[in-house]
């Protein structure tokens, strides 16, 4: 077989990256190097990847024995997964809670994760969908645990292991009823199988089963209750891409899946449903918290029920919206994160107490934790506004317009939490005996204020990035 | 177009201004470069006298493609309405960074950046002719606001804040299904595309709901209006007088530009609903304006119940309805605006805005009292003023078309003359309560009220040219409200022109 090698160049550039790590978590345990910071050169290396990314955008192809597609959405994704990637590593450099001699290991599977995810954006066979899958799971698992010592954290590993097992058992289960129904595991051959109750009662149990594993990657409701506890119990960084970057990998599949869903099909209206359920209980759900991860990781749960309205729109812009949503959310949450990553020096949990103050002892970070947070709520000019905008317009007369009115209100309740974090930053003084956090570091700074530029330039000129989302979408749906 | 653009210069000249003044470290210069600013700002509004009176379509028009996929375009342009509510946008901005001068000491470039953004913001509301960014600046303004009352106002500022951002946003995420729902009934975002359409009833039906419910929380009218007392209280000067001169103009404004043109048939649907709600706010302003121990919240209530006639005039559809709708928000940004200002003049004299702790000004501060006295009087309604014109205009047009509610309305402009006669004679000439040695206004006060006290008297005893800038426009929002059915307007030309001297100039007819 013949492959041509330059079409799959973010993944080699990935797959280089781990090697190094590799080699260096063998090669590098020598009693004094455990004392040094060797991880130093990733983030460079990971900026790098982004550009090899913006190079494979149109890279075009079906290779590997037809499993592995790139197209415009593909690469589309992969370039937002390394754009994530950079800045969950960058946020994870100076990560307190990590001994300096698990730092090749912890970065090692966190690009094992990435890797995976960019796999999973290319696979259009279900079994290597799978294995793309829990490439990018099983290193989470190792991941989430690693916080020092806390026995919260390890909760929160079990606890995402658990659910997450159940949930690929519950796949694989889907996986081998579609496999004896439709008899064939690629999705290009089953789009055109029948899907209906009559014809393929298996077939259409398989895939049911099939989508809840990702329902689950996604935290849709109900396959959301892991979500609020492993953010809470892993550390701030770890959090900081367990939010965002795995969401990217459910959506790209969710996407090829939903090419096929027409709305008035009972699948999907099931998934407008559980996206209708999902918006409202997440938002419901955050308005009572006061640690900002928790509070964020049930925003992460409504979240997912904002990009199911451009899934079931079965239009090429409704796909090409979520696709566009997902990495604003990517980048808004993360924007978020890396605020509350640098407000906790020694690694704990940040409650709306500790934002207390924020803008007078750094007042350009309370400024980018207000772009991320009203983003978040999809107030212009931010890109959270641009992206919702897009996802409601094409959900709207294609039959679920009252998804679209559920969005709506969910936004007007959502305000009320989102707002308390600027509240909390901008007008609560900090009381006298807490201890005042010495929070304004260049680093910070300049970062924090790259990821609020972004946030802001995707609310203000959206086009150049939602055109290549459009690309996608038209390939898939023409 | 090669022709200089006149309103991107406005909206983005105090953006530019933002990004410059966090470099700025002395106190005093952050204020004077504001102020500066301001007049750059003012003197860069001076190519819009160039707006031709006898068009009724929209000028100085600028369109650039924003985001093609979707049919957004950066359109801006204005006509007669949006003419003057920017001219008066700009006005305020030098006034309100002098009437903050003493007022606010705490984060002072924050302060301005945010009064800034707030102005970029309006001007940006009434300039823009597409839908999107009209919601991009109408909900861009909400945060500088937000920030406003919520880092300077008063002690209860978190509450203000907080019901303030919650009440406005809760109301537009409705306006957004709106517009989402136009582009795809009309295919554009386009406002005078959108308007030259029309739609099924049903459509309108519900998109005037959505829209009217965000409109009417930000005019406020009466059942939502709780928002506005307890944000004009908490806010500092400078953020009430943008509050009631401004922000509350853009829910008119909305009425005005979307519910008017786009949903003709459901607004006649919904007008007696939306008249009996205006002479509610018209009557229960007033009322609650009477009980008020605090100026502030008088003013405040005093606001609702003006906002009722202008709502009022709106909904009655005919050309003198509109007229007198127009002239009462303009002539309310000027008045209600100088009557915050007083009440923060007085408030940074005594500490304390509670009427029974500034009685007896009259002896001591006669300057002040004087133009108090002078916007009072202008408030309530005085002939001669610049609200009787728009007061008057109003009830001639609902006289003319519903007598009764017409009769119903009356009451509320004894009302307005009973708690704004009886404050002025209570600061004016009660027992002095704790008075002594307060200074008589400054030269930077002076300068605060001499041009809003000029336009009092220049609106009020000459309106013509006002009107004429208007005129086309209003006609033209007629025509686009009565496209389905041929309707006869009153002609009511004669019966103003009987009254008003200055309106007989320009000899238009409706």
């Amino acid at each position: 077989m013949n492959v041509d090698p330059t079409l799959f160049l973010p993944e080699l550039f990935q797959i280089v990256l781990i090697l190094c790590l590799f080699g260096q978590s063998i090669f590098g345990r020598t009693p004094s190097a455990d004392h040094l910071d060797v991880t130093g050169w990733l983030p460079f290396a990971s900026a790098i990847g982004i550009v090899v990314a913006g190079l494979g955008l149109t890279a075009q192809g079906l290779v590997l024995w037809e499993a592995y597609r790139l197209d415009g959405l593909s690469q589309f994704f992969k370039f937002a997964v390394s754009l994530g990637f950079f800045f969950a590593v960058l946020n994870a450099q100076k990560q307190p809670t990590l001994a300096l001699e698990h730092r090749s290991d912890y970065f090692l599977l966190l690009s094992l994760s990435a890797f995976g995810l960019m796999c999973l954006a290319s696979s259009v066979e279900l079994i290597t969908i799978y294995l793309s899958l829990e490439l990018s799971s099983y290193s989470l698992y190792a991941l989430i645990p690693l916080r020092g010592k806390d026995a919260k954290a390890s909760e929160a590993g079990v606890k995402y292991i658990l659910f997450g097992a159940a949930a690929t058992a519950v796949s694989l289960y889907g996986l081998s009823y579609i496999l004896a129904s439709q008899h064939t595991s690629y999705l290009a051959a089953l789009v055109q199988k029948p899907w209906n109750m009559a014809d393929a009662p298996m077939g259409l149990l398989g895939v049911s089963l099939f989508m809840a594993g990702f329902f689950y990657k996604l935290a849709l409701f109900p396959f959301h209750f892991w979500a609020p506890d492993v953010y809470e119990g892993t550390s701030n960084e770890t959090a900081a891409y367990a939010a965002t970057l795995p969401k990217l990998g459910a959506v790209v599949i969710l996407i090829r899946l939903s090419a096929t869903l027409v709305p008035g099909l009972s699948a999907t209206t099931i998934i407008a449903v559980f996206g209708a359920l999902s918006m409202t209980f997440g938002n419901l759900a955050a308005l009572t918290q006061r640690d900002v991860k928790r509070m964020l990781g049930y925003s992460s749960v409504s979240h997912a029920g904002y990009v199911t309205m451009g899934l079931v729109s079965g239009l090429p812009q409704g796909l090409a919206a979520a696709g566009f949503y997902s990495l604003v959310y990517v980048l808004m949450n993360l924007t978020c994160f890396w605020v509350i990553c640098r407000l906790s020096p020694n690694g704990e949990n940040v409650t709306l107490n500790d934002l207390n103050g924020l803008h007078k002892s750094s007042p350009f970070l309370a400024f980018v934790l207000a772009v991320g947070a009203f983003s978040l709520v999809g107030l212009p000019p931010t890109a959270g506004f641009m992206g919702k905008l897009f996802l409601l317009s094409s959900a709207w007369n294609r039959g679920y317009d009252w998804l679209v009115i559920t969005a709506a209100v969910n936004t007007a309740i959502a305000i009320y939490y989102y707002l308390n974090i600027v509240r909390h930053a901008y007008t609560v003084e900090r009381e006298g005996s807490a201890a005042v956090m010495n929070t304004q570091t260049g680093f910070g700074m300049m970062w924090g204020g790259v990821l609020a530029f972004l946030v802001l330039a995707l609310g203000m000129v959206p086009s150049p990035v939602f055109q290549w989302a459009e690309a996608a979408g038209k390939q898939l749906m023409p | 177009m090669s022709e200089w653009p006149v309103l991107s210069a406005l909206v983005w000249f105090p953006l530019a201004g933002c990004l410059v003044l966090p470099f700025i470290r002395n106190e005093r210069s952050v204020r004077v470069s504001t102020l500066v600013m301001g007049i750059v700002e003012a003197l860069l509004a001076l190519p819009l006298f160039r707006f031709d009176l006898s068009q009724a379509g929209y000028q100085f028009q600028e369109k650039t493609i924003w985001v093609k996929q979707w049919g957004l375009s950066y359109h801006l342009g204005i006509d007669g309405i949006s003419l003057l509510m920017i001219l008066l946008t700009v006005l305020l901005l030098p006034l309100c960074v002098l009437c903050s001068w003493r007022y606010i000491h705490s984060r002072i470039t924050e302060f301005h950046i945010s009064l800034l953004l707030m102005t970029a913001a309006c001007i940006g509301v009434f300039a823009a002719l597409d839908f999107v960014l009209f919601y991009v600046f109408w909900e861009a303004m909400l945060v500088p606001m937000f920030l406003l009352i919520a880092v300077w106002g008063g002690p209860e500022r978190r509450y203000a804040s907080l019901k303030f951002f919650l009440y406005t946003l809760a109301g537009s995420t409705l306006l957004l299904v709106a517009m989402v729902a136009f582009y795809l009934e009309g295919g554009t975002f386009s406002i005078p595309e959108l308007t030259a359409r029309s739609y099924s009833f049903r459509f309108q039906f519900w998109a005037f709901l959505a829209m009217a419910f965000a409109f009417a929380i930000k005019v406020p009218m009466f059942p939502f209006h709780t928002w506005l007392p307890a944000a004009h209280v908490e806010a500092p000067t400078a953020g009430s007088v943008l509050l009631a001169s401004v922000l509350l103009k853009m829910g008119a404004y909305g009425f005005l530009r979307f519910c008017l043109p786009l949903t003709p048939e459901a607004s006649a649907y919904f007008a007696p609903a939306m008249i009996a709600i205006s002479i509610a706010s018209i009557l229960y302003g007033g009322f609650v304006a009477l009980g008020q121990q605090d100026m502030k919240k008088l003013i405040a209530y005093s606001s609702v119940a003006h906002m009722g006639f202008v709502t009022l005039g709106i909904f009655l559809f005919t050309q003198r309805g509109l007229q007198g709708a127009l002239m009462v928000m303009l002539n309310h940004g000027i008045t209600t605006g100088a009557l915050f200002i007083l009440v923060g003049t007085i408030y940074e004299r005594s500490h304390s805005r509670l009427i029974r702790d500034n009685l007896g000004l009259g002896k001591y501060l006669p300057a002040y009292m004087g133009f108090f006295g002078l916007f009072a009087l202008s408030s309530l309604g005085f002939p001669g003023m610049n609200s009787f014109v728009g007061e008057l205009l109003v009830l001639i047009g609902v006289f003319a078309k519903h007598p009764w509610v017409g009769a119903a309305a009356i009451p509320g402009v004894l009302l307005g003359a009973t708690y704004m006669l009886r404050l002025t004679r209570n600061l004016a000439w009660g027992e002095p309560s704790s008075v002594r040695n307060w200074p008589d206004l400054s030269v930077r006060e002076w300068i605060v009220f001499l041009p809003l006290a000029v336009l009092v008297f220049y609106i009020g005893l000459a309106p013509g040219l006002t009107l004429r800038a208007i005129d086309p426009t209003l006609n033209r929002v007629i025509a686009e409200f009565q496209k389905p059915r041929a309707q006869v307007v009153e002609p009511m030309a004669r019966a103003v022109a009987s009254v008003l001297p200055a309106a007989r100039q320009d000899g238009r007819n409706p």
